[in-house]
C-alpha cells in the first residue's frame, strides 16, 4: 500500500500537488495540503508520483507502508 | 541491582521510593541511597539484567510523550555506540517547574540515571540541557558535575550545555538539532520509530525526571517502583499544582492518585471549575472527571494526557474560554515557525477564541474555529499544533455553558482582568 507523506517544514503551499491530485489532496484555508494518510488507490499512484516529482519543495514523498495507521 | 531478584532479595530496599527529599550533596547522596550500580569492568551480564529491570518497572517517559523508557533505549541502542544521553530539564511549559526543582534538590539522582543509561547504551557522553534563563538549576547541575568528575560516579563525561529558552525547543528531535547544529528547531521525522541522532550518532533525549525515577529504581528494585501508582501505570511522579490555589509548588504523587486529590494537595482556592491535565498542550478536565486518576489511560479517557506533571487550578473567579484564548495566543508565539498550519493556524485559532470570548461572534464562527481546530491537528513536523488542538477542543467542551453564552454575544467579565494561569514574561527581541 502506499501513501502520501507530506514534509510539513519543507512545504511552501504552492499548491501544484493539489491540482494534480484533487482525489487524495486538498488545501486548507492557508493553502497548504491535506491528505487523509490513507492507501492511495492504484489508478492513482502514477499521478502521484508526477506530483512527488512536481513539487518545487520536494515536500511529498510516497511511502510504502504496512496496514495500519500512520 | 535492577531486575534480578536473587541479588534485590539479598539487598533488602530500605529507603522509601521518592525523588525528592534527599540530600543535594553527593558525599549525602551517596550515604542515604548507596552509589549508583554501574557496571564493573567484566560485568557481562549488568546490561541485560538492568534493561529488564527496567522493562519490569513499566517505567514511562515523564517529559510528555510518556513513552516507555525501556522501549526508548532499545531503539537508541540499535543505533549503534557511541551516542549521546540527553538529559532533557528544558521544561518549556510555563506552568512546570518539576524538573528545574529536581535539578536544584536531586541533580545526583538525575546525573546517576543519565550515567546509567550511558553504560546501558554504550555512549559516550552526557549532556545536560538546562535553558538559559533557568540560572538556579544550571548552577546546581554545575556544581553537581564538578563534584563528581574524575569519581567512580561519573566514568562517562557529563557537560551542562545551555539552549535557548522557547516552549518548543524542549522537544526531543529540536534539541538533538540545537547540539548537532545550533538551530531549536524540530524536524520531520515520518518515522518516529527511527532513533535520533546527533550528527551520525544515535542520541537518547531523556526527560530529568524520568532519568531520576531509572537512577532510583535501579537502587530499590523495580517493586519498589511499581508499590507506588497503578497497574497500567506505575510508580510516582512529580507534578507542578498552580493556578487558583493557595499553596502553589511541586508535589510527589502516586500515578493513579485522583485529580482532585492531586489539585489538592495545594489547597484550591474555593471549588475549582476545571483542571488544567498535563500542561497548555494538554487538556481541561471538567468537574464531572475531577476523580479520573493521574495515569495514563485513565486521562485518555477524558481526552487528557499523563504528559508532563502539571495541574493548573481554574477557580470559580474567571472564564476557561478567556484563559484558553490566552494560551493558545501565547502557543502561537511560541511556535518555531517552520510548518505552515502551526503557523497561521495557531493564531488564527487564538483570534477566533479572542472574538468568542469578547462577544465579537459571527455567524460562521464556531464552524470556523471548529473547522481550524481540526486543521492543525497533527500537521506539523512536531506535536505543538497538536497539543494546542487538544486543549481548544477540551475548553469547548468543558466551557460548553461559557461558550454558549459567548456565542450569544455576551462579552466576557473576565477578558480585562488578570490572568491566573503563568506566562513567562515577554523577553525583549533578541538583537541580531
Amino acid at each position: 500500500m502506499i501513501r502520501i507523506v507530506i514534509d510539513p517544514v519543507a512545504c511552501d503551499a504552492y499548491g501544484y500537488c493539489a491540482e494534480l491530485l484533487p482525489e487524495a489532496i486538498t488545501l486548507d484555508e492557508w493553502g497548504y495540503p491535506i491528505v487523509d494518510g490513507a492507501p492511495l488507490p492504484a489508478d492513482l499512484v502514477e499521478v502521484a508520483r508526477r506530483a512527488a516529482r512536481d513539487c518545487p519543495r520536494r515536500a511529498i514523498a510516497l511511502r510504502e507502508r504496512k496496514g495500519g495507521s500512520s | 541491582m535492577l531486575a534480578v531478584s536473587s541479588v534485590s532479595e539479598t539487598r533488602p530496599t530500605t529507603c522509601r521510593y521518592r525523588l525528592l527529599g534527599h540530600p543535594t550533596d553527593l558525599a549525602g547522596h551517596v550515604e542515604t541511597l548507596g552509589p549508583v550500580p554501574l557496571p564493573g569492568a567484566r560485568d557481562r551480564d549488568w546490561r541485560e539484567a538492568f534493561v529488564s529491570g527496567l522493562e519490569a518497572s513499566g517505567l514511562s517517559g515523564r517529559g510528555g510523550a510518556g513513552f516507555p523508557a525501556a522501549i526508548k533505549l532499545a531503539v537508541t541502542h540499535a543505533g549503534g555506540r557511541g551516542g549521546t544521553v540527553v538529559v532533557n530539564a528544558m521544561e518549556g511549559e510555563p506552568a512546570s517547574d518539576k524538573d528545574k526543582l529536581l535539578l536544584i534538590r536531586s541533580p545526583h539522582l538525575v546525573l546517576d540515571g543519565a550515567q546509567l543509561l550511558a553504560a546501558a547504551g554504550e555512549a559516550r557522553r552526557i549532556v545536560v540541557c538546562v535553558p538559559e534563563e533557568s540560572e538556579h538549576a544550571a548552577a546546581a547541575v554545575s556544581a553537581a558535575i564538578a563534584e563528581r568528575a574524575g569519581t567512580s560516579h561519573s566514568p562517562i563525561s557529563e557537560v551542562l550545555v545551555r539552549p535557548p529558552d522557547r516552549y518548543v525547543a524542549g522537544e526531543e528531535s529540536a534539541l538533538a538539532e540545537w547540539l548537532a547544529s545550533g538551530r531549536s528547531l524540530p524536524t520531520f521525522r515520518p518515522d518516529k520509530g527511527t532513533p535520533l541522532r546527533i550528527g551520525r550518532r544515535p542520541a537518547l533525549v531523556h526527560n530529568a525526571e524520568t532519568l531520576a525515577h531509572v537512577a532510583m529504581l535501579a537502587r530499590t528494585g523495580p517493586a519498589a517502583f511499581r508499590a507506588h501508582g497503578v497497574v497500567e501505570d506505575p510508580g510516582t511522579c512529580l507534578v507542578t499544582i498552580s493556578g487558583s490555589v493557595e499553596h502553589p509548588g511541586v508535589v510527589e504523587i502516586d500515578r493513579g492518585t485522583p485529580l482532585l486529590d492531586v489539585a489538592s494537595r495545594a489547597t484550591p482556592l474555593g471549588r475549582p471549575q476545571a483542571l488544567l491535565v498535563g500542561g497548555y498542550g494538554g487538556a481541561w478536565v471538567g468537574p464531572a472527571h475531577f476523580t479520573t486518576p493521574y495515569a495514563s489511560l485513565s486521562l485518555r479517557a477524558v481526552g487528557a494526557t499523563a504528559g508532563v506533571g502539571i495541574v493548573v487550578v481554574l477557580g470559580p473567579e474567571t472564564c476557561g474560554l478567556t484563559e484558553t484564548a490566552r494560551v493558545v495566543h501565547y502557543l502561537a508565539g511560541q511556535s518555531a515557525g517552520q510548518c505552515g498550519p502551526c503557523v497561521y493556524g495557531l493564531p488564527a485559532i487564538a483570534d477566533d477564541l479572542a472574538r468568542l470570548a469578547r462577544g465579537q461572534v459571527d455567524p460562521s464562527l464556531q464552524a470556523r474555529l471548529d473547522r481550524r481546530v481540526r486543521q492543525v491537528d497533527g500537521r506539523g513536523a512536531c506535536r505543538h499544533p497538536d497539543g494546542a488542538a487538544s486543549l481548544v477542543r477540551s475548553a469547548l467542551a468543558v466551557f460548553a455553558d461559557d461558550l454558549r453564552d459567548h456565542l450569544r454575544g455576551t462579552p466576557c467579565a473576565h477578558w480585562d482582568r488578570t490572568t491566573v494561569l503563568r506566562f513567562p514574561a515577554p523577553r525583549p527581541l533578541a538583537r541580531a
